[in-house]
């Protein structure tokens, strides 16, 4: 990827108005209003920090890596494309996806509909083997990383329907084969990372972009739900969240500062040139190259996140 | 001070299992308590600001293995800035169990500590670890730790997750330990239907038993949730118990419910 | 807003999936009530499925399943998180997703329902969510309010004046509210209906019907059909 500029698309792809469903979520905040835990705007703004440096921060990475594994995939074309393998399967029910030509990675032809024949359905063949040399450097490995990231059942549902209706909108809005192949991939609706990320990506943003945006939205749903549930002064609540910007920075720079760099891709994307923030040692276990990503676990946000399932008066999915 | 203790099980000649190795290394020092089980006892105190601690467990298949501990870990700060580090790794093989239950680790006061686990299960392999954290003695800030629990089933990931302790600003977010002053988490993970009863309470004369008799499987689907605790099913083989507590006693109560709850009545 | 009825250009391509009829209008207009008459008298005939979007609970899928009058599992309800009209008209991705789910697990449908939170008077649904749409006003808002237009009034493909039973408690005329409404409807229907006195909404199911017969038409000519209706 070449040089970062300034990516006008990445604005289009964290505004709240994008019809992508997210207003219907809050992140935890009406569980946690609910509760008594956030009631005004120094709860909200504890709320604030602590969901940025937990579940910010894991969607963050999650979001570059899915931004830079989505620019390796176009950057080689078709005989990597089947890293986002599918085990063969269903498309799931696509909307035909206009033929004109996809902004990016425009290799292939984008939304070809109907399942398994093209090129991005890859070698594998209709057994869903869970074996596959490629597999956990592809999307359901990216996608089994997130999984293991979301101890919350709650949290997975909601991440995976974000995620479902991200997709379906960034298919028609930046058509190509690189987001085809996610979906393909992960039928059931990838993590929303996973879909920022590659959308991101197929709209040339740099993965420190991506992260930058998962951050970003990490905290606006939930500050917006606030100002919604509590009535809270909606500039004061922006006020908070101005606050958080060099935060959101942060993060978004630590997060693409841990993705690995994978091999098919170029040149490691612009974050990865800052100070990395040391790993853990020993190197995590597991097969996919993006074991060592963040993990920070937030168990208030899960608790809230299940209860609020539980809740019989609710405005927001999550 | 740097150690390394290393623990691995054989299956023995009449099927029962075996320690074929169990190396201690001060301060880890390992006693065998009965058949497949192990007391970790510490014999100095620490883990100390600079203290380099591991601990290597392998579980051959077809064996069980228990680990506990006698008592808490007081992890303190050293005479200087350094970090003091606890490395817990573990295999289990086809077909073998492991239970990893020792007592709390508590973080006194100014400690910089780091825990990694690391686990990787076979397929079939079964496992039921738990790790509590309490953030300091009686009244008192805790220092920092951060902690870092990665499991793996044959190579796919089941559970990664982090925790960070001693940025003031995280630790009361109601998002993150809401207040509380202990976290744990309790992982089980195996097979669907091959999870047996006896893992949580096999050492019944431990620990209060457990409100219910566990048989058979875990229960599928469903997250469970009380007063500070989930039972959470995780998208892989396995659940994972979380709970926040005032203090360590209500922390172990909380997990030990939710550990129930994990197994169908 | 509404649906013009010389310009339909829907996307996704809309060839070979069922009609979506959006049902709009104020809260308590009955809507709810509406839809369940639909579905009592059409489902004998169509393959049909209902998405319901609320301010808060599911009530009204709720409501809906427990009347009894469509196979439970073919109602979804959509969470909006605070905006209904925001789910119908902005960022209809939820609504899509609903739509399509219930399309891929029971399709081929003839009609998906796609009833609204009714938060906002003016709200009216995308084009990119229903094909058509149907505003429901009742009576006791008194009779000024066809007069006063509104998004809904003037351009819903279908305006239906309920509760017609109560016109004569809160005096309400009826003929006034006809008049006003043909006025600034510009020859599109007005319905009186009272689903409380006539719960199968014949009319209104009529209505419906001749629109799924030209819908089908025009997928099977690529051209609109006769009128219809
Ligand atoms: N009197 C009378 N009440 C009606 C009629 N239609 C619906 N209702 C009642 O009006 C209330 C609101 O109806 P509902 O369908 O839930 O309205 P919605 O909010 O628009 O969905 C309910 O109590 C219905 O029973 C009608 O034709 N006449
Ligand atoms: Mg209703």
């Amino acid at each position: 990827m070449s040089a970062p500029s300034p990516n006008a698309a990445l604005l289009l792809l964290a505004d709240s108005r994008l019809p992508a469903g997210g207003h219907g979520h809050s992140g935890g905040a009406e569980a946690a209003i609910a509760s008594g835990a956030v009631r005004d705007l120094p709860t909200l703004a504890a709320f604030l920090h602590g969901r940025l440096a937990t579940t910010g921060l894991v969607t963050a990475s999650l979001a570059a890596a899915a931004c830079a594994l989505g620019a390796s995939i176009a950057a080689s074309g078709t005989a990597d494309a089947r890293a986002g393998e599918g085990g063969g399967g269903r498309a799931e029910a696509d909307m035909p996806v206009p033929a004109d030509g996809s902004r990016s990675g425009g290799r292939a032809k984008p939304g070809m509909p109907g399942p398994a024949s093209g090129d991005l359905s890859g070698g594998q063949a209709d057994p869903p083997s869970r074996s596959g040399g490629d597999r956990r450097g592809g999307w359901a490995g990216l996608d089994g990383e997130a999984d293991a990231r979301t101890a919350s059942p709650a949290q997975r549902e909601a991440s995976r329907t974000q995620g479902r209706l991200l997709l379906r909108t960034a298919r028609r809005i930046w058509p190509s084969p690189v987001l085809d192949g996610l979906a393909l991939a992960v039928p059931h609706g990838a993590h929303h990372p996973v879909a920022l990320g590659a959308a991101a990506g197929v709209t040339g943003c740099a993965p420190q972009e991506a992260a930058l945006a998962a951050a970003y939205t990490a905290v606006t749903g939930p500050a917006t739900a606030a100002v919604r549930l509590l009535g809270l002064d909606p500039v004061a609540v922006h006020r908070l969240l101005a606050d958080l910007a060099p935060d959101l920075e942060r993060v978004a720079a630590t997060a693409a500062a841990r993705v690995p760099p994978l091999s098919a891709s170029a040149s490691p994307g612009p974050g990865s040139g800052s100070a990395p923030a040391a790993p853990p040692s020993p190197e995590p276990p597991g097969d996919s190259p993006w074991a060592g990503l963040p993990a920070h676990a937030a168990p208030a946000l899960d608790l809230l996140a299940e209860r609020h399932l539980r809740a019989g008066l609710r405005l927001f999915v999550s | 001070m740097t150690a390394r203790a290393v623990l691995a099980t054989a299956p023995g000649p009449d099927g029962r299992t075996v320690l074929a190795v169990m190396r201690s290394a001060p301060p880890i020092t390992l006693r065998r308590t009965g058949p497949g089980r192990v007391h970790l006892v510490s014999t100095a105190a620490g883990p100390l600001g600079g203290d380099d601690l591991a601990l290597d467990i392998d579980v051959a298949p077809g064996t069980s293995l228990d680990v506990l501990s006698i008592a808490s870990t007081l992890v303190l700060p050293g005479s200087g800035t350094a970090e003091s580090l606890m490395t817990v790794t573990a295999r289990v093989g086809a077909g073998a169990s492991l239970r990893f239950a020792p007592e709390p680790t508590v973080l006194a006061a100014g400690c910089r500590h780091r825990m990694a686990v690391r686990l990787e299960l076979a397929g079939d392999a079964r496992v039921f670890w738990r790790e509590e954290i309490v953030f300091g003695r009686h009244g008192e800030t805790p220092g920092r730790c951060h902690s870092r629990f990665d499991a793996t089933v044959e190579g796919r990931p089941l559970l990664r997750q982090e925790f960070t302790v001693g940025d003031p600003a995280v630790d009361a977010s109601p998002a993150v330990y809401g207040g509380a002053r202990c976290v744990g988490s309790t992982l089980i993970a195996g097979p669907p239907g091959a999870v047996p009863g006896d893992l949580p309470d096999r050492d019944r004369n431990d620990g209060p038993p457990p409100d219910t008799a566990p048989t058979g499987s875990l229960r599928p689907g469903e997250a469970v949730i009380g007063d500070g605790w989930a039972m959470l099913p995780l998208a892989g083989p396995g659940i994972l118990v979380s709970a926040l507590a005032p203090d360590a006693a209500g922390l172990r109560h909380r997990l030990e419910r939710g550990e129930a709850a994990a197994f169908p009545h | 807003m509404g649906a013009d009825h010389d310009d339909h250009h829907h996307a996704p391509d809309p060839r070979g999936r069922a009609l979506r009829l959006g049902i709009g209008g104020p809260v308590g207009s009955g809507k709810t009530a509406l839809t369940a008459a639909l579905c009592r008298t059409l489902g004998p005939t169509l393959r049909l499925a209902v998405v319901t979007n609320d301010i808060y609970t599911t009530e009204d899928a709720d409501f809906l399943r427990k009347a009894g009058v469509l196979d439970p599992e073919r109602i979804a309800a959509v969470q909006t998180g605070c905006c209904p009209h925001t789910a119908i008209r902005d960022d209809i991705a939820a609504n899509l997703d609903a739509v399509e789910t219930l399309e891929e697990r029971f399709g081929p449908l003839d009609l998906v329902i796609v009833e609204s939170g009714g938060d906002n008077l003016t709200a009216t649904f995308s084009r990119g969510l229903a094909d058509r749409q149907i505003f429901v006003l009742d009576v006791s808002g008194g009779d000024k309010v066809p007069r006063k237009g509104g998004p809904g009034v003037t351009t819903a493909d279908l305006l239906v004046i309920n509760k017609t039973d109560l016109a004569p408690m809160v005096g309400a005329d009826l003929t006034v509210m006809s008049r006003d409404a043909a006025a600034v409807r510009d020859g599109r229907p007005v319905l009186f209906t009272s689903v409380r006195q006539e719960p199968e909404a014949h009319a209104v199911a009529e209505w419906v019907m001749g629109l799924i017969h030209a819908w089908t038409y025009e997928h099977a000519h690529g051209s609109t059909a006769p009128a219809a209706t």
